[in-house]
């Protein structure tokens, strides 16, 4: 597949590009932050979104979606970390909606994939325990309880997990933690008795919670895909939201560039433009060619997993582990090249290096998906 | 449109089944394998010879230039099409040549008509091997200070002076060469196109030895040449825009822009040759490394396929240029470092001993030249990111 977009996505980035500048800039970031916002979106936005096509995206037509793929969800996401923008797409559109397309009955996908289509229901993953992720790291335990199971356990990480009205639980029917068989993946509504959900205050500000999980009951009609066989759903899952990630960071990383080489080209210094300035402008140049090579290896990606690609996940590997240190160099080299103004708070670039540290560590950092990479190809 | 295309498929295949040598349908290994044309060219086989013959007939060494100067008229398309039946069954380049590479594109854009028509049918029929004369001594990365001159005398040019770092100038028929012509004008103003017979009297070349050994670069003096003025390609003057173009030609070449992929990964080298028995830290910077060289192998798919599809970003050759060749390099220090001693070795009686070594070396100029990574990153951040000129 040619690594190019075709029309339709190109008017998908127009679309997306033109609605979170207009509805959910960096100064809409800014202002949940200072109203130290406990979900850390607007549910406006969300709403809007929704309507946009952007909560149902990858949710299938005859369930009320856009019927359309991580090609375009990426676009969307992307757009989200050109602006900051915060809202629960990676959580409920890409993690929600895959889980239920990819493991969901028929039932399960009727009572849900509509209201996430209408911007009318929220998830949240609740996979990882482990501070490193580590996916098959799960000891949350499904006790087996009459025709169900009594889940007990922690998910300290768990994104949106404040506003969501569902979630999906990672709990291990069988097995030790840290094997991939015997975990099976739960649906939960967030109200549930034994459910808590604490927030947790994050560098990036958005509303990531601490979950916890005390003797919940749940029923064979809440088993999310198979039981004991949730760790490759879980997985598939995960790569999905990876992708996504990764054409955020994509999105962060080229917006903070651009900001940055706008400064290099008005800031002053011994009486010239900085950016004339060869020890700047060659790390500049280097920073472009980085960008560019995150985002083949990011199209590539959400491309391989349209397609059903066996070598998707090696993809999507390249993809986070690329975009996870372009991201990262992006926002430090920005911070630096401002210089002071680059520290302070009233300037918006701090706000993408919080975002590029937190979106490069969530579901796995270079190191991991650089190792994850190996492995696939027997090194 | 697409019927088209098959049926030239179905056409071009019958061909080579029909006219490319079997001998001629295996990789090429050694230097005598590749083809170079020119007067004084070697064949290694009479196959070599046949298979040149039967493509340039055809204009196939030279699929896209017009079919009146030596070309095959074929369009992109097509020529992609013959591109990927030769892969088919594993044919050689049928004739390499920077005639081909670098000068041809040049003369098609800036070459009188009388030019094309005397030289494109040799480049294509592999009958002239030419050779480049850019860089001097005292003119590397700023290429423009060149100094070797070419003064008016009557219907001839008088060329003084010394070109360095020239690629086979002791078995090169004519060189291509940047001269001054005006020593009053400003250094890029000042530089014109010179075409001309390295026969001819007054011309000499001594080989260089480089860090890895035995190289094909070349000093190549200039002592009072006459060359005939109806050899100036485009005007006087005007030298520089011409080479310019032509060095986005070699940029693409050195970058990679073909068949990078097809090596082995240093990740499988490591593997065949430590097994298990490797320290987490060399395992860790092959695979960023093999991270960069994925998304660096996407990239150059990307930029040809945006290209394909009319949505080329421009002045990309720097960035390919510049980032294939740090991996490259990269990628052979982390050879070195996976053969450990047994990489050190020089000469030797086993075969292929003391190569790696030599390309380890070799790999150091990848980075040098042309152009500099440093010239590419100051191209870079003056037209793609228009920062401002010191």
């Amino acid at each position: 597949m040619a690594l190019v977009l075709n029309d339709d996505q190109k008017m998908i980035r127009e679309a997306a590009d033109g609605f979170f500048a207009d509805a959910a800039p960096v100064a809409e970031h800014r202002r949940l932050r200072d109203a130290n916002d406990p979900i850390g979106f607007s549910r406006a936005t969300w709403k809007a979104m929704a309507e946009m096509g952007f909560a149902g995206v990858m949710v299938p037509e005859a369930h009320g979606g856009a019927g359309l793929g991580a090609v375009e969800a990426g676009l969307v996401l992307e757009a989200m970390g050109r602006n900051l923008s915060a809202a629960p797409m990676l959580s409920t559109a890409l993690l929600g909606a895959t889980a239920l397309v990819k493991g969901g009955t028929a039932e399960q996908q009727a009572n849900h994939l509509p209201l996430i289509a209408a911007g009318e229901r929220l998830f949240a993953l609740a996979a990882d325990e482990a501070a490193r992720h580590a996916p098959f790291h799960v000891a949350t335990f499904a006790e087996p309880s009459g025709n169900g199971f009594r889940l007990s356990g922690i998910k300290p990480f768990v994104l949106d997990g404040g506003a969501a009205d569902w979630l999906i639980v990672a709990a291990r029917t069988d097995g030790e933690t840290g094997d991939r068989k015997g975990i099976t993946l739960f649906l939960v509504p967030a109200n549930a008795a034994g459910v808590s959900i604490a927030r947790r205050s994050m560098v990036d500000s958005r509303g990531t919670a601490r979950v916890t999980l005390d003797g919940v009951e749940v029923d064979g009609a809440d088993v999310l895909g198979e039981v004991g066989k949730g760790g490759r759903l879980l997985e598939a899952v995960l790569d999905v939201g990876r992708a996504g990630l990764a054409a955020e960071m994509l999105g962060v990383a080229g917006q903070s560039f651009a900001t940055t080489v706008d400064y290099l080209k008005q800031r002053e210094q011994f009486g010239a433009k900085i950016g004339s300035f060869q020890a700047l402008q060659h790390r500049a140049a280097h920073l472009f060619c980085e960008i560019e090579l995150a985002r083949s290896a990011t199209l590539r990606a959400l491309q391989a997993l349209d397609a059903g690609d066996a070598q998707a996940p090696l993809f999507v590997s390249l993809a986070k582990a690329k975009a996870g240190d372009v991201v990262k160099l992006a926002t430090n080299e920005a911070v630096q090249m401002h210089g002071g103004i680059g520290m302070s708070d009233d300037y918006d670039i701090g706000f993408f290096m919080k975002r590029a540290r937190a979106a490069a560590e969530t579901f796995g950092d270079s190191g991991f998906h650089g190792d994850r990479m190996a492995l696939m190809i027997g090194y | 449109m697409a019927d088209d295309l098959e049926s030239f498929r179905a056409e071009a295949r019958a061909w080579l089944e029909a006219n490319c040598p079997a001998a001629m349908r295996a990789p090429v290994k050694r230097e005598e394998d590749v083809c170079w044309g020119g007067r004084n060219f070697v064949f290694s086989s009479p196959e070599q010879k046949q298979w040149l013959d039967a493509m340039a007939a055809k204009g196939w060494t030279v699929p896209e230039w017009p079919v009146a100067y030596g070309g095959g008229g074929l369009s992109r398309a097509e020529a992609k099409v013959l591109a990927q039946e030769m892969r088919a069954i594993r044919a050689r380049p049928p004739l390499s040549s920077f005639g081909i590479w670098m000068l041809g594109p040049a003369l098609l854009k800036y070459g009188s008509e009388a030019q094309k028509l005397e030289h494109l049918p040799k480049i294509a029929r592999g009958e002239i091997r030419w050779c480049q004369g850019y860089s001097e001594p005292g003119a590397g990365s700023d290429l423009a200070s060149l100094r070797t001159s070419a003064v008016r005398e009557g219907d001839h040019f008088v060329v003084n002076g010394q070109k360095v770092w020239t690629s086979y100038a002791d078995k090169a028929d004519w060189i291509f060469c940047l001269v001054r012509t005006d020593m009053a004008a400003a250094k890029h103003l000042g530089i014109s196109f010179l075409l001309f017979d390295m026969a001819s009297e007054g011309v000499s070349t001594s080989p260089i030895r480089l860090i890895s050994g035995a190289s094909p670069f070349c000093q190549t003096f200039f002592d009072n040449v006459r060359v005939p003025v109806e050899n100036l390609m485009g005007k006087a003057g005007k030298g520089w825009d011409i080479a310019k173009y032509l060095l986005t030609h070699e940029r693409e070449m050195i970058g990679g822009m073909d068949g990078a992929d097809t090596r082995s990964s240093v990740s499988q080298i490591a593997k065949k040759v430590l097994g298990e028995n490797i320290d987490p830290l060399l395992r860790a910077e092959i695979i960023r490394h093999e991270v960069d060289a994925w998304a660096f192998l996407l990239t150059m798919e990307r930029v040809k396929d945006e290209a394909r599809a009319g949505q080329g970003t421009g002045a990309l050759s720097s960035m390919l240029k510049y980032y294939g060749t740090e991996l490259n390099k990269q990628r052979m220090e982390l050879l070195m470092s996976v053969n450990g001693s047994d990489a050190l070795a020089w000469e030797g009686d086993n075969e292929g001993e003391g190569d790696l070594a030599r390309s380890w070396l070799r790999s150091r100029a990848n980075s040098i030249e042309g152009g500099t990574s440093e010239v590419q990153l100051n191209i870079i951040a003056k037209r793609v990111l228009a920062l401002p000129g010191a």
